[in-house]
């Protein structure tokens, strides 16, 4: 029953882009109708999510939905259907006829594909879902595509994604190897050699990794969150990059008996993640291209949390696997919650100003103080501030790393102890960032035209934001009430975890963090209160910014975003490798002088594009051969045939 | 934990904080040979600063006014985590040193917006200098709280500063020393005091946190300062408890020995700051990765 569900859920979903196309281009219809039918799928395919938390249903050979499905399912419906509401205002089809069309229909079923993918229990199943997903997304990011940038962003995301194919083909033959069926069931220890689960381990790292954007596989992920029209970065932001850590989680949870070493390899890749993502972030200048970077450090504590939790299944301590998978399945939640605000909210400033730069913009929480709020509740969750959601998840990873503290064995303490500082260097590298952000687009005066007349965004842009303001809020106060929830997750992955007892709501102090942050809202509320009355009071004269005595402050005076990021570029610039143009020194009466920096991508700029560039070179050379004269190619088939017979 | 004592550190909490920053102008003003101001000058500015009119920017929004109340909430609520002495703090539970690092996050983060909402060069540069330094003061201040978990083998701060604290120095007073130098740095860079910042240059060009406020008037610099003064009492009863955990027996006693242990750091401080000169602004970076790497090499000692 719950699986039908959400059999119809996926359906409709998969269906909604579809009437559509038999509408006028320049016609609203068919928009409203594709919303209410994701709306209605949503609906069904929440009731049964949750509703298959409790009432177990039977495993077939193709489907079968367990607690982990149902974590990744909730994102994936519910962040997809505001995504399309937003949609409504932010791309109506009146203003883009092209393309709106194409892009609901791709929208809806990517959502679909999504969800197949994490109720998938066959590999064939998974891989055809998976692959309709990839290139369903493709075609989002080149909504596009009259653009030669957005063309080679979906050009780099199409590559990276097959990357990721073809180690997926090679991970599931490997499967296919090992237990003679295609089924997701776990394997039993001494079904092959070790060597082979290492493989596995390996490929399921790499090609999952690419699809979650882990750091060094992160290549595509920049350019493609920033082409996509905001509400589908928003969707591949919060969840689409989500299916690869499921699929990772997923394929864990098969193998058996994970020696300690892969547990330490997560664990470094997550920090290696963690920290580069936001370092390269605060380099940024784009604002979309800035919440990317973002998505590849939040992969990166959410990799940090998986990572204790492989290593709680090697020494069997129930409370890292317990604290390190709660973390790392909540901030899996959370990312999709505050991300998906944050780009919406991007969007909206985008729709208002028509420009992503960062230094264009400013000021705009006078004309659009909406939007400024709910980017301000979204950038305090994903700087891991108390009392929002991000806070929550961040702590249970902290709480399972200084768990390690006692636990004998040297190795997995020292390790530990060298993630907790690099976690608290995240989240304050992450406070510079979004600090960073927000003042620079919302605080101070607008830096051109385009940001002084902006204008607020409409409802049906605002409301979905308001929507993910209040789940950021529920999760943050109120963590007791997904607790369950996660614990179904967590004994999904692994089933032992309970064995000895132990619980989630006793190891972490969930209600304290409920109380803590009620008093922190009361304190809040209360100083406000006290700082108006006293402001009433004593009076209150408007004057100027006091720049140190100028009378008249221009907007240009400001502190930039890249002046304000220098410190720390200049700090990491042995990884940032910043390009950056000084103007030449200047005669008495200077002239106008240009400064300008920039960071780009270290791998796919400094790493991948020189190497095939370098390899196009060297093949270049043997151009010759195709002259496109068939008599040649005659010849070669000859000169071949001649070859192997001789070599027969 | 009994309510008497619940009200004792509340009250010590809400009130001692400004005496500090009398105490370091004194020490300062004796070693310059000046008389100085009075001891409770810094309740005097916040009297007078309570009842002053305010010239608000008209650049600015919520954001401005949200600077100073989240600093001094923050600030508050953070300072009931922290056992005062030898007292259990009125709110302990199992992560609660978490919590107490990420509230003076979200404050530094609302200062910090704050600043930027002025649209003034200073302020910027202020805020930037803030969080930019706090990358590396927060990984310090973490691997500090290694140490002591480690050593405690719990996840409160109660329970890791409150009773272990004497016995640890026998078992393990090496990785103490290192911890307490570097949670000194921390301390000194957290709360804008010589050798690393100097609220008092004339030169806005130079300072830190200082910078960050300049636009701030009336009853909101009142609330800087306070949630200021309170965010150095909180750091420095931490520091206490590591580098002077001394136990009476007596309750009331305790509290007489932390007020006065309180009083002797707020001297060390005005020290430092009478015999130091200020550093270079490019070298804050190099002190608060060695305040890192002393508290790591303080792990690395426990490893044994």
């Amino acid at each position: 029953m719950t699986q039908l569900l959400v059999i119809t859920a996926i359906v409709l979903h998969a269906i909604s882009g579809v009437p559509g196309l038999l509408f006028k281009r320049s016609a609203d219809a068919g928009q409203k109708l594709s919303v209410a039918l994701s709306t209605f799928g949503t609906v069904v395919g929440i009731t049964g999510s949750i509703a298959s938390l409790w009432f177990s249903t039977p495993k077939t050979s193709i489907i079968a939905i367990d607690g982990l499905s149902v974590i990744f399912l909730l994102p994936i419906f519910l962040i997809s259907t505001l995504g399309s509401i937003y949609g409504l205002s932010y791309w109506k089809q009146a203003d883009h006829p092209d393309n709106g069309q194409k892009l609901r229909l791709f929208y809806g079923l990517v959502t679909a594909a999504l969800a197949a993918v994490t109720i998938a229990a066959n590999a064939i199943v998974f891989l055809v879902a998976w692959e309709i997903m990839a290139l369903s997304a493709y075609f989002l990011i080149t909504t596009e595509d009259k653009d030669t940038a957005v063309r080679e962003s979906g050009w780099v995301y199409l590559i990276a994604t097959h990357l990721a194919t073809l180690c997926l083909f090679g991970l599931f033959a490997l499967l296919h190897s090992a237990t003679g069926s295609f089924q997701l069931s776990p394997l039993t220890a001494g079904a092959v050699a070790p060597g082979v689960f290492t493989a596995m381990f390996l490929l399921a790292l790499i090609g999952f990794g690419l699809k979650a954007g882990l750091m060094p596989l992160h290549m595509w992920l920049p350019g493609a969150h920033a082409m996509a029209p905001s509400h589908v970065s928003a969707l591949m932001s919060g969840v689409l990059i989500k299916i690869g850590i499921y699929g990772f989680l997923r394929l864990c949870s098969l193998l058996p008996e994970p020696p300690l070493w892969w547990g330490g390899v997560i664990l470094a890749v997550g920090v290696t993640s963690g920290v580069l993502g936001v370092v390269f972030a605060l380099g940024q200048h784009d604002l979309k291209r800035l919440l990317a970077y973002h998505s590849i450090e939040n992969i990166g504590i959410i990799t940090i949390g998986i990572g204790l939790a492989m290593v709680g299944r090697t020494l069997e301590r129930t409370d890292f696997v317990l604290l390190g998978m709660a973390g790392a399945l909540l901030h899996v939640w959370n990312h999709g919650l505050f991300k998906s605000l944050l780009f919406l909210s991007a969007g909206a400033v985008i729709h208002a100003t028509h420009t992503r730069e960062i230094d264009q913009l400013g000021g705009l929480a006078k004309s659009m103080p909406r939007t400024a709020l709910y980017f301000a509740v979204g950038a305090a969750a994903i700087c891991g501030l108390p009392p929002l959601n991000g806070f929550v998840s961040e702590f249970l990873i902290y709480l399972g790393l200084f768990h390690s503290l006692n636990s004998g064995s040297g190795m997995t303490w020292t390790a530990a102890a060298f993630a907790i500082p690099a976690l608290a260097m995240i989240g304050a590298l992450a406070v510079t960032c979004f600090v960073k952000a927000f003042g620079a687009v919302f605080l101070g005066v607008a830096r051109s035209e385009h940001a002084r007349h902006a204008h607020e965004a409409k409802s049906m842009m605002t409301g979905p934001m308001l929507a993910l303001v209040g789940f950021c809020l529920a999760i943050g106060l109120t963590p007791l009430l997904v607790a369950p929830v996660l614990e179904h997750g967590i004994r999904a992955w692994e089933p032992a975890a309970f064995d000895s007892g132990q619980k989630l709501t006793m190891l972490a102090p969930l209600g304290w963090l409920t109380i803590a942050g009620a008093a922190l809202i009361v304190l809040i509320t209360l100083g406000s209160f006290v700082l108006a009355r006293r402001l009433r009071r004593c009076g209150v004269n408007p004057g100027v910014t006091w720049d140190c005595g100028y009378a008249a402050p221009a907007s240009t005076m400001q502190y930039t975003s890249s002046s304000f990021a220098q410190m720390i570029v200049a700090l990491f610039s042995w990884v940032l490798r910043p390009r950056v143009e000084t103007p030449a020194e200047q005669p008495v009466f200077a002239n106008a002088a240009h400064f300008h920096s920039h960071v780009s991508d270290i791998v796919l700029d400094g790493v991948l594009r020189p190497s095939f560039r370098f390899g196009a070179k060297i093949t270049s050379s043997f151009r010759f051969l195709q002259a496109g004269n068939i008599h040649a190619y005659l010849f070669y088939i000859v000169l071949f045939l001649i070859c192997l017979l001789l070599w027969r | 934990m009994l309510i008497s004592q619940i009200i004792v550190h509340v009250v010590l909490l809400l009130v001692m904080p400004p005496l500090l920053l009398g105490v370091i102008g004194k020490t300062k003003a004796l070693f310059g040979g000046r008389v100085g101001p009075p001891l409770f000058q810094a309740f005097f500015d916040l009297i007078k600063l309570f009842q002053k009119g305010s010239v608000i920017s008209s650049t600015t929004t919520w954001v401005f006014r949200a600077g100073p109340v989240v600093g001094l909430a923050t600030a508050i609520l953070a300072g009931l985590f922290i056992p005062f002495g030898g007292h259990a703090s009125p709110v302990s539970f199992s992560g609660d040193l978490i919590l107490f690092a990420y509230l003076f996050a979200l404050g530094r983060f609302f200062t910090a917006s704050a600043a930027l909402d002025t649209g003034s060069a200073f302020e910027g540069m202020g805020a930037a200098r803030e969080v930019t330094f706090s990358c590396l003061a927060e990984p310090a201040l973490f691997f500090g709280f290694l140490v002591l978990a480690k050593l405690s083998g719990s996840l409160s701060l109660t329970a890791m500063l409150d009773g272990p604290m004497p016995n640890s120095w026998g078992a393990a007073g090496a990785s103490l020393v290192l911890v307490a130098a570097s949670l000194f740095i921390v301390l000194l860079v957290e709360n804008s005091r010589i050798p690393f910042d100097d609220p008092n240059t004339h030169l806005e060009l130079t300072m830190i946190h200082e910078v960050m406020v300049l636009d701030h008037s009336g009853p909101a610099l009142g609330m800087i300062l306070y949630g200021a003064a309170m965010k150095l009492f909180v750091m420095c009863a931490l520091l206490l408890r590591i580098v002077a955990p001394f136990d009476s027996g007596n309750i009331w006693v305790d509290w007489g020995i932390f007020a006065v242990g309180m009083l002797a750091l707020a001297m060390v401080i005005g020290v430092v700051e009478s015999i130091m000169a200020r550093f270079k602004l490019t070298f804050v970076p190099t002190f608060l990765v060695a305040a890192c790497l002393l508290s790591a090499f303080g792990i690395i000692l426990l490893l044994r």
